[in-house]
């Protein structure tokens, strides 16, 4: 059984029925890429598993719990991270700032009431964001406002901030969304090494073949709210049903 | 020191000396001159300087570092004083256990109305605390103040009467407010040639507890909690995907600036014994938003200055009156001096709301940061020209 387990997921927005009887599964320490054509219902999809919506029918398990009904930050606390489409970043304070929040979010847990204590003296927390920094290549750039850093330096900040927290899944919606040519491959090759060295499962939506096939270990292909194949990267170039629905649009 | 770096230590201990010789510094011309009208120095004005400023301190809290735009909080500034009048006139006219209840009481109308507010943000959060606010005045201006409940003797402010039980009040003990038997109204006056400066109890205390809720704000400025604050205010989506609920920490910060707000409030009616309604009317609420914005949103000293200076507009321009005005001009030939009067006029006395605004508007428009950006970039400005006269010697010499 994989770590994330939906069956029969359906969700409906008025009289658009943007998912019906979605069955995935993701293995355990696989890359699972979700591709399809814009409308195919991949960001519903990944909204259910992360809480923001919740499906009319069906049911998605992480590791076997239900996370339907349960609010984003609680998803989060059971282990599944995720990256956004436009980097999610707390833009007004610094990168050093940003890699604390998740890392006390890891030890806490929950709310903390410390009011009186000084941020910078928590010797913990500042060597584990610092050491992510270093994870991250960003460590020079700590002091720097995140907001005012380059699209791809924000996004590495991001799934950074992610992995501070140790997720057992990471998510990704279209990371490289709107990246220059580098900055795109500098993504792949974080990704990779994410990959190699963690022990982690990556769940992630593309549009750019170049990312999906570099990465993905297992790919679904997502049309009109439904799945319609599932396979590997080899066998998903030349399935004719695939090549029809998405790919035959650019090939 | 006190667990602060450097630069906050020095910010406390120049904002701690400039309220310790603000008698001083607020009086710096003679008694007798013309200019007397702009001294700042006497009690009555240098409490509410302070009082204001716990105040705006507290309500930066909330509004500075989560973003939220409270447009309530005179509510709880009322409720403190309503709470500490009714010490006074049940108990003992003892400030401590006055001021500390005052507190208390604020602190769990807070808790409430945050609980309630802080279900929606942006504009819908303003306008529920606006509600709020709103409901609290109607109440103590109205429907708790009835022959057979009078809880906040409606229009005319809650006061202490002679007829009131006063449990622990002794002979011997002044018939004011008191710090364990020494008046707040007790004030000495130091005559320096022709300058005259008035050191005030009520000041002072009103000064002392300033400085310790200005240096919690420190503390919580640069606390885990603080930062998790300021993270609110960023990036609300990141942090509940961060495993954190925002809801808790708005919700105690929200708690925390509603008793700074308690605070002020019992103070004010330390200070004098007396509170109404008014106090809480939404023009106050927005008097203090205009004050942390005036001075500097989410910096520290901010607010205070915010604070500092539309109170002073208000006790000092408006006492600005036309016979004032002519004595300026009086060195004008007669028309001109008329017609010099004739523009300034609507700016002065009543209309000193007028000159408030549209310096409101200046500092809006082009030093967003408030007052201390202002003085940020006048710092700057000083310095880099120092330097460009360095260079410039620097660059000169060599030639010699």
């Amino acid at each position: 059984m994989g770590i994330l387990e939906v069956k029969d997921v359906s969700k409906r927005f008025g009289g658009l029925k943007a998912l019906s009887d979605v069955n995935l599964s993701v293995a355990e320490n696989t890359v699972h890429a979700i591709i399809g054509p814009n409308g195919a219902g991949k960001s519903t999809l990944l909204n259910c598993f992360v809480g923001k919506l919740i499906p009319d029918t069906g049911s998605v398990m992480f590791d076997g719990q239900s996370v339907l009904g349960r609010k984003p930050y609680e998803i989060n606390q059971m282990g599944i991270s995720r990256v956004f489409q436009t980097p999610e970043i707390f833009g007004d304070l610094t990168v050093m700032e940003n890699m604390m929040i998740p890392v006390f979010a890891k030890r806490d847990g929950h709310f903390q009431m410390n009011a009186i204590g000084d941020m910078m003296k928590e010797k913990d927390i500042v060597e584990a964001a610092e050491a992510m920094l270093v994870d991250m290549n960003m460590a020079d750039k700590r002091h720097m406002h995140a907001a005012s850093m380059s699209r791809g330096d924000k996004r590495r900040l991001e799934i950074g901030m992610c992995l501070a927290q140790e997720p057992r899944l990471l998510l990704l919606d279209e990371p490289t969304a709107g990246m220059a040519r580098a900055d795109t491959n500098n993504t792949i090759d974080l990704l990779k090494e994410i990959k190699d060295q963690r022990d982690i499962t990556i769940a992630i939506i593309e549009h750019d073949m170049h990312v999906v096939f570099s990465l993905a270990e297992r790919i679904t292909v997502l049309a009109q709210g439904t799945p319609l194949v599932e396979d590997t990267p080899q066998n998903i170039k030349g399935h004719p049903k695939v090549r029809e629905a998405y790919l035959g649009e650019t090939a | 020191m006190l667990g602060l770096n450097k630069k906050d230590s020095t910010l406390l201990i120049v904002v701690a000396v400039l309220t310790l010789f603000a008698p001083f510094i607020l009086n710096p011309f003679p008694a007798d001159s013309a200019l007397a009208q702009f001294n700042a120095g006497y009690p009555d004005l240098m409490q509410r300087f302070v009082v204001f400023g716990i105040f705006a301190i507290g309500f930066n809290i909330l509004f500075g570092l989560t973003g939220y735009l409270s447009f309530g909080h005179a509510a709880f500034l009322g409720i403190g004083s309503y709470a500490a009048v009714w010490v006074f006139k049940l108990f003992t006219y003892n400030v401590v256990p006055a001021v500390i209840l005052a507190v208390i009481i604020a602190s769990i109308f807070a808790l409430a109305m945050g609980y309630v507010s802080l279900r929606r943000s942006g504009i819908y959060f303003s306008i529920l605390t606006l509600a709020f606010a709103q409901m609290m005045f109607a109440l103590a201006y109205s429907v708790l103040s009835n022959p057979k409940f009078n809880l906040t003797n409606g229009e005319t402010g809650l006061q202490v009467y002679a007829d009131d039980p006063q449990m622990f009040h002794r002979a011997g003990l002044p018939d004011l407010p008191h710090l364990f038997g020494l008046s707040m109204r007790a004030t000495y006056d130091l005559d320096i040639g022709a300058w005259s400066f008035s050191f005030n109890a009520g000041y002072y205390l009103c000064a002392v507890v300033m400085m310790v809720v200005f240096y919690l704000s420190i503390r919580i400025f640069r606390s885990p909690f603080g930062m998790m604050l300021r993270a609110i205010k960023s990036n609300q989506t990141r942090l509940n995907y961060t495993g954190l609920s925002p809801r808790p920490y708005a919700l105690a910060a929200f708690v925390i600036s509603g008793a700074y707000a308690g605070l002020a409030g019992g103070l004010m009616a330390a200070m004098d014994p007396l509170a109404g309604a008014e106090r809480m009317q939404w023009t106050a609420s927005g008097e203090v938003v205009l004050m942390t914005i005036l001075g500097g949103t989410g910096t520290l000293i901010g607010p205070v200055l915010g604070a500092g200076f539309i109170k002073y507009f208000e006790n000092i321009f408006s006492k600005i009156n036309d016979a004032v005005l002519h004595q300026w001009f009086a060195f004008l030939p007669d028309g001109m001096e008329d017609f010099v009067v004739f523009i300034i006029h609507p700016f002065v006395g009543k209309g000193w709301h007028l000159t408030l605004g549209i310096l409101f508007m200046l500092v809006v428009i082009f030093l967003p940061g408030g007052l201390v950006e202002g003085g940020q970039r006048l710092g700057k400005w000083i310095k880099s020209r120092g330097k460009s006269e360095e260079t410039d010697k620097a660059k000169i010499e060599p030639a010699e």
